[in-house]
């Protein structure tokens, strides 16, 4: 299977350190004759390498904001985290009616789908004790480690969409309603805070076909916005349709404070996530209702296409939400078939060594052998990230033991 | 080749932090051979519990994990005082352990019950001072 992925390498800039390769959280990312290569099935775009790399090479794809010429009616689908972004916002609408002054013709806030997704999560786990604890599917990078490594919990995850999905669809309907033109008209641009996202927009994470349009950053839709964010008598539409539940998706701990349940625990940063998932995995956790996992440090407030420190994006984020009504957005017990799933999340065992366990048994056997044989530095050299992942390549047959520098002196010294 | 893989851990006491590292090494390998996630979940659990009762009620100690076609063998072996009631200590609820360890999280009296639930087949020999010997199968 091939992955979709925004986060990739331009290798004219790439100078072959092994910054991005100790870095990266499924070793997914080998140096080869001088450049950084990425694993297509190991990476699951949290953009680590992106957070790491001194020399920019590893850079992450969105659509252009060109992209907006393409559509007669243009509708903005603003992250939560795009607010943070901006010194002294007591008022999201000041963020909205510049989204609309540099181009766009409406505005849905993601946030006003979160509020939906959270009333019907609250309504889910409780008709589905057997499920607890739950897993948020919001970031696509968790979902997309869990389906590569966590078999056992995929069970546990909490078949929704994540919110902009639902966003999309809702904001279509209403475009189209509100303008009578045909869907193909209508552009839905999602302005994103991490490629995460843009890959699971461009090829669907739980969903046949994604309602997002296009997906743009939240880092050069900003620019574009300075010049507008200013109180203007000519815009004085009210366009925030989201309260505190909503906005809060933004920061670490805002999905399950949404839920209104103290039996949460809420992770963030891929290792912390990582670290979560492995003790769920072996059930050192007593009675919980809901995980929430964020890869990004600080929740996605803190995702690489964002502009503004993390933390201090999620400081602004919290004085925002003191303004807002609780929720505004309410579906009153229903389901809207929309936020859920429409295609199973299913096991796909990337990181098994062969095709059948009695090939994966004879490669393990030889990893063994190759790690005692091996100098054990995990310095790097030979492009892998440790001295076990080169064994592993090797039975993979994508490296040979003479990538190792020091088994290759002890070659020569022997020839001698 | 031979017909088994075999790793080997030492298992140091006292050292809760480290206390676990045995049984997610050998979760990582397991995933890594294509084990069904049935029989990886069932070592991981039993073996951590294993591995957690040797560093609180042993001293720690070695644990020695054998793979084989068909089944995965996990010895857990420590020279720490031994159970003196092995019918006793398996039942759910029952600990001896000291208020300051509860205090950790552990000795809920679980993990003995665990680790028979989960493995296959489960063998305690035990000497009073001289220390207990787990065996647990898991069946591929
Ligand atoms: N390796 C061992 N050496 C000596 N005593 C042991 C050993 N393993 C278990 N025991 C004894 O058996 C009792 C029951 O073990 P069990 O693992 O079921 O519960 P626990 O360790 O006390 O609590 P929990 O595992 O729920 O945290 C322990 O309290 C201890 O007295
Ligand atoms: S935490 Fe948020 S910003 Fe970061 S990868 Fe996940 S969805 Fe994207
Ligand atoms: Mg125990």
């Amino acid at each position: 299977m091939d992955f979709y992925h925004s986060v990739h390498l331009d290798s004219s800039l790439c100078k072959g350190c092994i910054n991005c390769i100790k870095r990266c959280p499924t070793q997914a990312i080998r140096v080869h004759n001088g450049k950084a290569v990425i694993k297509n099935a190991f990476c699951i775009d949290c953009g680590e390498c992106i957070r790491i790399c001194p020399h920019h090479a590893k850079q992450a794809s969105y659509d252009s904001l060109d992209v907006m010429n393409d559509y007669e009616y243009k509708v903005a689908l603003p992250a939560p985290s795009l607010y943070a972004q901006f010194n002294n916002i007591d008022d999201a609408n000041i963020v909205l009616r510049a989204l609309v002054a540099m181009g766009f013709d409406d505005v849905y806030e993601v946030s006003g789908a979160a509020e939906l997704v959270s009333e019907m999560s609250r309504k889910y786990v409780e008709e589905h004790p057997e499920g607890k604890p739950f897993i948020s599917t919001a970031c696509p990078t968790v979902v997309r480690l869990v389906r590569a490594r966590f078999p056992n919990l995929i069970d546990h995850l909490l078949p929704f969409n994540a919110p902009v999905e639902l966003a999309a669809t809702l904001a279509r309907k209403r475009a189209m309603k509100k303008t009578g033109l045909p869907s193909e008209k209508i552009g839905v641009i999602f302005i994103s805070p991490c490629p995460a996202k843009v890959s699971a927009c461009k090829q669907g994470l739980g969903i046949k076909q994604s309602d997002v349009d296009a997906v743009v950053a939240i880092k050069e839709v900003y620019p574009k916005l300075l010049p507008h964010m200013t109180y203007n008598d000519d815009f004085e539409t009210d366009y925030v349709r989201s309260g505190r539940i909503g906005v809060g998706w933004g920061n670490s701990g805002g999905e399950a404070g949404g839920l209104l349940t103290d039996s949460y625990l809420a992770a963030d940063g891929i290792e912390n996530v990582i670290r979560v998932l492995e003790d769920l995995e072996d059930q050192k956790f007593g009675e919980l209702d809901f995980i929430e996992l964020n890869a990004c440090s600080g929740g996605c407030v803190g995702g690489v296409l964002n502009v503004e420190n993390p933390y201090v994006a999620q400081a602004k984020l919290k004085k925002l939400c003191k303004y807002l009504p609780v929720a505004r957005n309410h579906i009153n017990g229903e389901y809207l078939e929309r936020a859920f799933w429409d295609e199973p999340i299913e096991y796909t065992p990337v990181f098994k060594l062969g095709k059948t366990f009695a090939e994966s048994f004879d490669k393990m056997q030889t990893v063994e052998i190759l790690c005692a044989e091996l100098p054990g530095l995990d310095c790097g050299s030979c492009g892998a990230p440790t001295c076990k992942a080169l064994a592993e390549d090797i039975v993979r047959g994508e490296a040979s033991v003479n990538d190792c520098i020091f088994v290759l002196r002890e070659f020569f010294n022997n020839q001698q | 080749m031979y017909d088994a893989i075999k790793l080997t851990y030492n298992v140091s006491g006292d050292d809760f932090t480290r206390a676990g590292e045995a049984s997610s090494d050998v979760k990582g390998k397991l995933k890594k051979m294509n084990v069904p996630p049935d029989a990886v979940r069932k070592v991981a659990i039993s073996m951590y519990e294993g591995e957690i009762n040797m560093v609180i009620h042993a001293d720690g100690g070695q644990i020695t994990v054998e793979i084989t076609k068909d089944c995965i063998t996990m010895i857990l072996a420590d020279k720490g005082p031994g159970i003196k009631d092995i019918d006793q200590a398996m039942q759910a609820g029952f600990s001896t352990a000291p208020d300051n360890i509860r205090t950790l999280g552990f000795g809920a009296g679980m993990g003995l019950p665990n680790m028979k639930k989960y493995s296959d087949e489960m063998k305690i020999e035990t000497e009073i001072g001289v220390g207990t010997t787990v065996t647990m199968k898991v069946f591929i």
